[in-house]
């Protein structure tokens, strides 16, 4: 991996190409699909730590991010992506928007088509908003995270860190933990590591569940100490507070008790089990602190590495796509 | 008849070794249906052995021995609702007072509602009851957490730490709760705890401004009543959401045929739903209301006559589960006002067993579903370890000399309130000796 010269260029292979205009969701996509997204990242990552990032195959395209949540890690990473890569990347956040003066989605995105962007990546608060969006525009979407729908470069950096620590994703045992029910990570989470041939488990408390689990594919777990047992990786995810006020969970001090990620907790996994967490962390309540920063364990900060190239990754086989139209 | 003497003696729960054999009983088993004369060994705080030849060859010689005289040896009794009123209204009842009043009515084991002040939804208020309880109390003194931060119907208290400092499940006792979406919160999160979410099953607008059973006697009093239909909409909706979350719950003190048959229909679905009736509401209807007499003021209230009935049948049929008093001190001064304004509920520890027992004279019930209603059924239903006679148990013991007639005198109750609507009525059998963690803490001579 040492040379710091262009990526390999996977996705040229004639033998695949990445059948959608989008990227809305890992529902969808083959396991083909997804290998060849996380080796074509894979060749980003040392690029990327390079004094010259610059890698400008997107030059002369558009990139609008637009945000209708609030976003470090996600909106950062989609800007460093497009740039590194060429693009002119234009932030749209809601604050200064004019969604704040009314427009509805469908106005808002119909203007910004009219300025023939080639690529628009959305996060929005409602499930399925993302969705809306790409009927009406005729660039390439990427969803950036819808409600409590799905998250898919998430996954993907997930799957990416996983496959780098452990060198495989098929076979192992990936608990995710905390908040099921309203959590876009764990669905795409599930969703592609079922894909990948991974055994999971999701483990919350029974209001945090979605209805039905087992139908996603998963074990279910309800106690943390059982579901951890013999687990390669670790999957923590935030409680938001406001699910505490409507009595989802009591209290944080309950929550962090049953359901935190400590260290007691965490020796029922394999000693070499790893932890990841999509962020923001808050510490003492998904997780605790001298685990988050354990960094034989703790990925946290390998996967925000891993997002920059995975939408790296992601805007290529797109334009790659658009290209071919 | 000459008065008979109690006599109360604090446990020390320090006799780990201490042997005590209990000869020429009747040993009586609810659970097991064992029913025979013979012997029981307690060893410290547990029984070591029973049977009809285990003192063939003598009883052991470091063992006290208590002579039985062929009454009726049973597992301690429960009384799964009662209320010490400590913290906070320790003018009514303490966990001293309340404990010596379990003592005198063979009861060995309690449940405290947590409708105290502070409110028992913090694991320092169960904590400090449990404290209390070690210092002044007769009998074993469990209870329950409430579901809502300060029984206000709002927020989950934290369910799990008092589950783990040992609640015996939830309920927000005399305020019922009206939000279905935090009903269903309780029961899901709860849900693998083992220990119900107890539910006082009234509907609170049909309730409201309410002071008795709504009826003939209702009507001709001029007293706002309140309908049947205020108990079985609650239990319809609850038994609802039991089935939607997988939870576990329970119906306090049920009072109406159409809550019984509620019931009766979640348990044929399989579902995990218990119910506990009153003494009161087996033994009296709205007709003792007639005379504005305020000790018979209860909420829920006394109902028809045909519900009486459906009690009595639900405890023949198994779909109420225990018998529990809902034993509620007050002083006289919240008694002596008009109907409105006069508090509710009424002390039933010392009464239950003589009440109950009734049902069995009366040829209603058989003794040992007369007894199954008081030890391993509600034992069961608040998870604790208790009502069994058999090896390894817990030596919570009460002799009940079944053929003691005598008048019920509130007056003479240990209890420190004394608003009974029983005084004068002519009872057969009474509990003469009860004995908690293999320590006699009352006797009756």
């Amino acid at each position: 991996m040492g040379k710091a010269a262009a990526p390999k260029k996977n996705w040229a292979k004639k033998d695949w190409i990445y059948p959608h205009r989008h990227l809305l969701g890992i529902e969808g996509l083959s396991k083909q699909d997804i290998t060849r997204i996380l080796d074509l990242a894979e060749g980003f990552i040392e690029k990327n730590r390079q004094i010259d990032k610059k890698y400008p195959i997107l030059k002369g395209r558009t990139l609008i991010n637009l945000f209708f949540e609030n976003s470090t890690r996600t909106r950062m990473s989609f800007e460093l992506a497009g740039k590194r890569l060429g693009a002119d990347v234009i932030n749209m956040s809601v604050a200064t928007s004019s969604v704040k003066k009314g427009e509805t989605l469908i106005d808002t995105a119909m203007t910004l088509n009219a300025m023939h962007p080639d690529f628009i990546t959305m996060r929005h608060p409602e499930s399925g908003a993302v969705h809306l969006l790409s009927r009406k525009v005729n660039c390439s979407v990427i969803n950036a995270g819808d409600g409590s729908h799905e998250h898919p470069t998430q996954a993907l950096l997930d799957a990416l860190t996983i496959r780098r620590k452990k060198g495989r994703i098929e076979g192992l045992t990936v608990a995710i933990c905390g908040d099921i029910l309203h959590s876009r990570v764990a669905r795409s989470n599930i969703l592609l590591l079922n894909a990948m041939g991974a055994k999971v488990r999701i483990i919350a408390p029974p209001t945090l569940m979605p209805p039905q689990p087992e139908k996603l594919g998963v074990k279910v777990f309800n106690d943390m100490r059982k579901g951890l047992k013999d687990c390669d990786v670790v999957m923590t995810l935030r409680l938001k507070t406001e699910y505490m006020e409507n009595s989802f969970v009591p209290s944080s001090r309950e929550y962090f008790h049953f359901w935190g990620l400590d260290e007691e907790k965490m020796s029922y996994a394999k000693k070499d089990a790893i932890i990841l967490d999509p962020g923001p962390i808050i510490r003492g309540l998904q997780i605790d602190s001298k685990l988050a920063d354990d960094i034989g364990r703790s990925m946290i900060l390998d996967q925000v590495e891993m997002g920059v190239a995975v939408r790296q990754a992601v805007l290529e086989i797109l334009s790659h796509t658009l290209q071919t139209k | 008849m000459k008065p008979a003497k109690q006599t109360f003696t604090l446990p020390t729960r320090t006799n780990a070794n201490r042997k005590v054999a209990y000869v020429n009983a009747r040993l009586f088993d609810p659970e097991s249906g064992l029913d025979v004369k013979g012997g029981l060994l307690t060893k410290g705080g547990v029984i070591a052995d029973l049977g009809p030849r285990l003192f063939n060859d003598g009883t052991p010689e470091d063992a006290e021995v208590i002579d039985c005289k062929g009454h009726l040896l049973t597992p301690g009794l429960l009384d799964i609702q009662v209320h010490f009123r400590e913290p906070g209204q320790e003018y009514k009842e303490t966990i001293h007072t309340g404990s010596k009043s379990a003592a005198a009515g063979g009861v060995t084991t309690v449940a405290c509602m947590p409708n105290t002040d502070p409110v028992i939804d913090d694991i320092a208020v169960l904590e400090f009851i449990h404290q209390r309880a070690r210092k002044s109390a007769y009998v074993n003194v469990r209870a329950y957490a409430a579901i809502s931060k300060g029984r206000k119907g709002e927020a989950l208290t934290e369910m799990g730490l008092l589950h783990e400092a040992g609640a015996v499940g939830f309920t927000d006792d005399g305020s019922v709760v009206m939000n279905a979406l935090l009903m269903r919160r309780a029961l899901a999160y709860s849900r693998d705890f083992g220990i119900p979410v107890a539910q006082h099953a009234e509907d609170a607008n049909l309730t409201a401004g309410t002071c008795m059973n709504e009826g003939a006697v209702s009507a001709k009093l001029g007293l706002p009543g309140s309908p049947n239909a205020s108990e079985a909409v609650i239990i319809e909706r609850d038994i609802i959401l039991t089935e939607l979350t997988g939870g576990r719950y329970h119906v306090l003190h049920i009072t109406t045929a159409e809550g019984i048959d509620a019931v009766r229909r979640a348990k044929k679905k399989g579902l995990r739903v218990t119910a506990e009736a009153a003494p009161h509401h087996f033994c009296l209807t709205d007709e003792a209301v007639a005379e504005y007499r305020t000790f018979c003021k209860m909420n829920p209230p006394l109902r028809a006559e045909k519900d009486r009935l459906a009690v009595i049948e639900g405890l023949s049929d198994g779909t109420i589960d225990a018998i529990a008093t809902d034993h509620a001190p007050h002083d006289e001064e919240s008694k002596r006002v008009p109907m409105t304004h006069a508090a509710v509920g009424i002390v039933g520890l010392e009464t239950m067993l003589p009440l109950s027992l009734m049902l069995y004279h009366k040829k209603q019930l058989s003794l040992g579903e007369v007894f199954a209603a008081m030890t391993y059924k509600p034992a069961d239903i608040i998870q604790v370890n208790a009502g069994r006679l058999k090896k390894g148990a817990p030596a919570d013991l009460t002799l009940i000399d079944l053929g003691h007639e005598w008048v019920l005198d509130p007056e003479g109750f240990m209890s420190k309130s004394h608003n009974s609507p029983f005084e004068g009525w002519k009872a057969k059998g009474r509990a003469i000796r009860t004995v908690v963690g293999g320590e006699t803490v009352y006797t009756l001579s």
